[in-house]
């Protein structure tokens, strides 16, 4: 690992990600607190329509919150994809004529998304607080499936980062593929609307996966949140989800290391 | 010893693609892949190229453009990858392809600093020892904090300038940043380059300044097309970059062919007739349709700038049309690439009537130890 993140890329990450969130807020009368308030003003869209009027929870306890938490590590997958994705293009200028290892650009955009991450999960923490919902011992597996969507993210990034030098079109692809992903991944509906051949299916998705077992771990133990250990009776299926995590990782970082030689003249 | 050498050079090639018309679209891949059809033409920018630079040189790469010189520091600084051999760099090397680079308008100058020093390889702790330096140096104290996009083009160039040079690093690579500032910000760069050569930190320099080439540089090579055809002395490599030089602008003037002056019904022509250790003859021809009193002139330049003139005798005036030689004394010209013209003019030297079209270039080899001056003076000190 201290190949990767030597004396001079750790200072350089540093800047890139300090850079980032200077910028972000550049302008506006309300700064930082634009990293929460944002998140806050969506989910109270989201609460009035879904847990209000439409009522998609299906009793789901603590509904509120399991659907701020899924609407957040959703957030959080398509931020850092597509920030991403427009990287290596966007820092094309650098890449041209400074030696900069060329993954640290996409690994700095993955960062200033964690960071948002973090903020968001602060949000979530205090809609807890509000809806009383108790602390269970199943929480020390939180970390362990953020991670989990964090490195399917990162192998999707060096992907389409890479690809897009060569092919423009990833950008309007990967839009498209996300709000396909937005509605077939369970984040404004209870699942058990859903029957069940379906729900496995669903399950396969990474994404989905990693949503419903945050929501378990964190929200409620509930029977109505499907988990891919419940839809497939902890059979052997239920670790597809994390190989083709593997798969994307590893695919990503190959086709990554194998492109960024050309990055230059490509751009 | 391997330890004497800064980059080591083997073998190295690098062949670009260049699509007809770049398809950055999958439709357009998809197409090519069912066509076959490779829309693309090879470029070999550099072929095999070898040579070594020790620890301590300041090394010059001289060529004309397009000739892939450019291409060769971006592959010493790892931007491009080789096709074919490799290169081995010992110490850490900061590359210098353009000033400024990653520079944002909407930061302050004292980010960009330390945003631009993280791009080149310093951490944060390591710009804060050199961030006086670096601001003293660019003369902008005042407004380092203020945003970037508020300074004037010539006050980003310094700051950027000053990172660059202020960086301390065992190598650097530096891309004709030579032609920025004005001609005190120059004169500090000189120095700068001096107190370089002094710390004998390894500098290799890409430029077409062959002043700067003979002022500085140890070792230098003709980069030609892509071959390095040239490694020597940088009085060397000078003198072959000035024939070449030469050569191509014959070859345009010839296309060029006479033509009319300022006026069809006054014509003059020069050339040189003979050059021999220490003179030149220069020939001049002049028609005027006009029967009123005339004179020539004619003037040496160099680097565009007149260094030398004289104008026939107005006692003497001429008329109508002839041939008259002027025999240059080159002992007192220093070495480099000059440049010979003459004019007609009529009316007791008042106005203009034609000039030379074609100029006639020349060359005065040898070296010259104020690296650009064009008088030559005599050893005429008192001790």
């Amino acid at each position: 690992m201290h190949r990767f993140l030597t004396k001079q890329n750790r200072a350089l990450l540093t800047e890139l990600v300090r850079t980032d969130f200077k910028l972000r807020y550049q302008g506006s009368v309300l700064g930082y607190a634009w990293s929460l308030l944002r998140p806050l003003m969506l989910f109270g869209i989201l609460y009035v329509i879904f847990a209000l009027v439409i009522k998609s929870g299906d009793g789901i306890p603590h509904f509120p919150v399991y659907l701020l938490l899924g609407v957040v590590l959703w957030t959080f997958f398509t931020d850092m994809t597509t920030q991403s994705l427009g990287s290596i293009v966007g820092r094309g200028d650098l890449i041209r004529k400074i030696r900069i290892p060329r993954w640290l650009i996409v690994f700095s955009s993955s960062i200033s998304a964690l960071i948002n991450l973090g903020l968001n999960m602060i949000v979530v923490a205090v809609a807890m607080i509000i809806n009383h919902v108790d602390l269970m011992s199943s929480i020390v597996l939180l970390p362990v499936i953020l991670l989990e969507i964090y490195l399917f993210a990162l192998g999707a990034s060096l992907f389409l980062s890479a690809a897009f030098v060569k092919f423009r079109d990833i950008g309007y692809i990967w839009e498209v593929l996300l709000q396909l992903g937005f509605y077939l991944t369970p984040i404004l509906y209870a699942m058990t609307i859903i029957p069940e051949k379906f729900q496995k299916l669903q399950l396969l998705n990474p994404v989905a996966q990693a949503i419903q077992d945050a929501r378990y771990v964190l929200v409620t133990h509930d029977p109505k949140v499907i988990t891919s250990y419940r839809v497939f009776d902890g059979g052997w299926y239920s670790l597809i989800p994390i190989i083709a995590v593997g798969i994307v990782l590893i695919g990503g970082l190959l086709y990554f290391r194998k492109e960024s030689k050309y990055f230059a003249e490509n751009i | 010893m391997a330890s004497e050498i800064a980059i080591k050079v083997s073998d190295v090639s690098k062949t670009f693609k260049l699509p007809h018309e770049k398809n950055s679209s999958i439709k357009g891949a998809v197409i090519n892949f069912y066509k076959r059809n490779k829309s693309y033409e090879t470029q070999e920018a550099l072929k095999n190229i070898s040579f070594e630079v020790k620890k301590g040189d300041f090394f010059g790469i001289v060529g004309r453009n397009g000739s892939g010189k450019s291409t060769l520091l971006k592959l010493l600084a790892g931007i491009y990858t080789p096709s074919k051999g490799n290169i081995a760099v010992h110490g850490k090397l900061t590359p210098f392809i353009e000033l400024g680079v990653g520079f944002n308008q909407e930061l302050s100058g004292r980010e960009n600093v330390f945003l631009n020093g993280a791009l080149l390889g310093f951490s944060r702790k390591e710009m804060g020892e050199m961030y006086d330096d670096i601001v003293e140096f660019s003369e902008i104290e005042r407004f380092m904090d203020q945003k970037l996009k508020n300074y004037s083009s010539g006050m980003q160039v310094r700051l950027a300038f000053s990172i660059a040079i202020r960086a301390r690093t065992d190598i650097l690579l530096l891309d004709e940043v030579l032609a920025v500032g004005d001609a005190a910000f120059q004169q500090k760069c000189f120095d700068y380059f001096e107190e370089l050569k002094r710390r004998k930190t390894t500098v290799v320099f890409v430029t077409h300044d062959m002043g700067a080439v003979r002022r500085f540089c140890n070792k230098a090579i003709y980069i030609d097309n892509g071959n390095l055809t040239h490694i020597g002395t940088p009085a060397e490599i000078a003198d072959v970059y000035l024939e070449e030089n030469l050569e191509s602008a014959r070859q345009a003037s010839e296309k060029q062919s006479d033509e009319p002056g300022l006026s069809d019904r006054h014509r003059i022509t020069g050339k040189i007739t003979e050059q021999s250790e220490g003179k030149i003859i220069y020939e001049v021809s002049y028609d005027s349709k006009e029967s009123e009193e005339l004179y020539i002139g004619i003037a040496v330049s160099k680097d565009g700038i007149s260094v030398a003139e004289i104008i026939t005798s107005l006692e003497k005036p001429l008329t109508g049309k002839g041939k008259i030689s002027y025999t240059l004394d080159t002992d007192v010209l220093n070495a480099g690439l000059y440049q010979l013209s003459a004019a007609l003019f009529g009316m007791r030297n008042k106005n203009l009537l034609t000039y030379t079209k074609k100029k006639s270039d020349f060359t005065i080899k040898g070296s010259d130890p104020t690296k650009g001056s064009a008088i030559k003076l005599a050893d005429n000190w008192t001790y």
